[in-house]
């Protein structure tokens, strides 16, 4: 899927930004670095990689980028977080830790557990697939990895994926797009097409 | 639909998810919250940091279970921790302890002088240390899902670390010009297992993640490291023997961003107040170097 010009942004302060790259550059997109304010300029979307909420959110305000991101995300700019991106985006994650509180969501950190409890598991996102036109609705494969999970939504937050046990494991509210597992660490790349796509129907 | 455990795909991918980061040395639960406050990516957790230990001389051994637990209590972050060399049941204790990574590291006192752990044996993932290529593939093979370049630990000189990863990265880069036929010669030389070779050279990296540890002390230490060619950095002794480690720890954390931005990394280096003492090298006798320990 090729886009007319356009560059994703990845936000590089800390984390498995390099996985990201590497499939934008595999579905011929443009893709960015982003560590300071200027490198947000005329990027079309942005994703916030799996790593460390903790060191992602600490930075992000240490370079100022903090309030630059929230802007951008209230204004409609599409990004997408991955793990400890999705606890970013989160307005509420029950501990104190610097969080952008742009999506309507109640986050658990560590919901499964420690490294012991990370598991890889098949599901299915109908939403996607959907969109994507395929006639089958396959499963993607999804890594946890110290994962959190989403505990509440907002009413204008739409449940793209649970688990069998019914937890919230991927969102989307508009422009921004949350999940709590790793398409990063794999090969399919279907949810980066779906971001694609968001950015292209915005 | 079946759920998958301890694959090594969640093995490396923890580490992953570690790369940019700093992991730092702590040992008591108020150093862990220290670094996870200054932006640590994980701690590493041990009785003694690596130049008291050069310095008490000694065994040096697994931390107490209690002090681990303590830790792993206090922050929210990946808590790592350290067994001997060889020393499996160490490790099964660590891995009962409920631990998110083990080190088989050089800086403890080794428990074997021919065989590292299986690590294939066990659920939790291991991070060891490595000198070059031939060492990197060899941890690999026996399991390892993440790697550093040793330096010389507990000196607060960054020489060792320079050799070891211009080495091991050296060593890749002459890789990549090898031809099929090539390279199982150079297998046998570097006494590493050919699949692995094949593998790095189609990769033209590792194939897991490879911090750089042993001997750093300030931002552009880091910096350096990250430039050379590393995913990201181990601190031990550098934090909590400075004059200022909470101020030392977020530094060297920012270096690690901006690695090739010299502008911030001058205001990043400024005014942090003494950094550890050093060590040079010369002064060591070779029985006392932890970088030779590892086979």
């Amino acid at each position: 899927m090729v886009m007319d010009r356009g560059i994703i942004g990845v936000l590089a302060l800390q984390g498995a930004f390099a996985e990201h790259i590497s499939i934008l550059h595999k579905l011929d997109v443009s893709a960015r670095e982003v560590r300071t304010v200027n490198d947000l300029d005329g990027l079309d979307g942005l994703i916030i990689p799996g790593g460390e909420s903790t060191v992602i959110g600490k930075m992000a305000v240490s370079y100022r980028l903090f309030d630059a991101l929230r802007t951008l995300g209230q204004t409609g700019f599409p990004i997408w977080g991955t793990c400890a991106g999705l606890i970013f985006l989160a307005k509420d994650v029950g501990r104190a830790q610097p969080v952008l509180g742009l999506m309507d969501i109640t986050v658990e950190r560590n919901a499964f557990g420690r490294q012991a409890d990370s598991f890889e598991q098949k599901i299915s996102i109908p939403a996607v697939t959907a969109c994507l036109g395929e006639k089958n609705d396959s499963p993607f494969p999804a890594v946890f990895i110290r994962a959190p999970v989403v505990t509440a939504v907002g009413p204008e937050v739409h449940i793209l994926a649970t688990l069998p046990d019914g937890k919230i494991v991927a969102v989307q509210q508009g422009n921004l797009l949350g999940t709590a597992f790793h398409p990063e660490l794999t090969n399919d790349r279907r949810l980066h097409a779906y971001f694609l796509r968001m950015i292209r129907d915005k | 639909m079946t759920i998958k455990k301890q694959s090594f795909t969640l093995k490396a991918g923890l580490a992953q998810m570690l790369k940019g980061g700093v992991i730092m040395d702590v040992v008591t639960a108020e150093q862990a919250k220290i670094a996870e406050e200054a932006g640590a990516c994980a701690v590493m957790a041990l009785e003694r940091v690596p130049s008291d230990i050069r310095a008490q001389g000694g065994v040096a051994r697994m931390s107490d279970p209690d002090l681990i637990k303590g830790i792993m209590e206090a922050v929210t972050i990946p808590v790592m921790a350290k067994c001997r060399i060889g020393h499996f049941v160490e490790a099964q204790i660590l891995e009962a302890l409920g631990v998110d990574y083990i080190d088989e590291s050089e800086v403890l006192t080794p428990a074997d002088e021919q065989n590292h752990i299986d690590k294939q044996a066990f659920n939790v993932p291991f991070v060891c240390g490595c000198r070059n290529l031939g060492e990197a593939l060899r941890r690999i093979g026996e399991g390892a899902a993440m790697m550093r370049t040793k330096g010389e630990a507990g000196t607060g000189n960054v020489v060792e670390a320079v050799r070891h990863a211009r080495s091991v990265l050296g060593e890749i880069r002459r890789l990549t010009t090898m031809t099929r036929d090539e390279m199982m010669a150079y297998a046998k030389d570097i006494q590493a297992p050919y699949e692995l070779v094949v593998q790095t050279a189609r990769l033209k990296r590792l194939p897991v993640v490879n911090f750089a540890a042993g001997g750093i002390a300030t931002p552009a230490d880091a910096a350096l490291m990250m430039q050379l060619g590393v995913d990201g950095v181990f601190v031990g002794s550098g934090i909590f023997k400075s004059s200022d480690p909470a101020r030392r720890a977020k530094a060297i954390v920012e270096a690690v961003i901006h690695y090739r931005d010299p502008h911030k990394l001058a205001a990043i280096s400024a005014g942090l107040g003494e950094a550890m003492p050093g060590l040079e090298l010369a002064t060591i006798p070779e029985s006392q170097k932890m970088a030779k320990r590892g086979w």
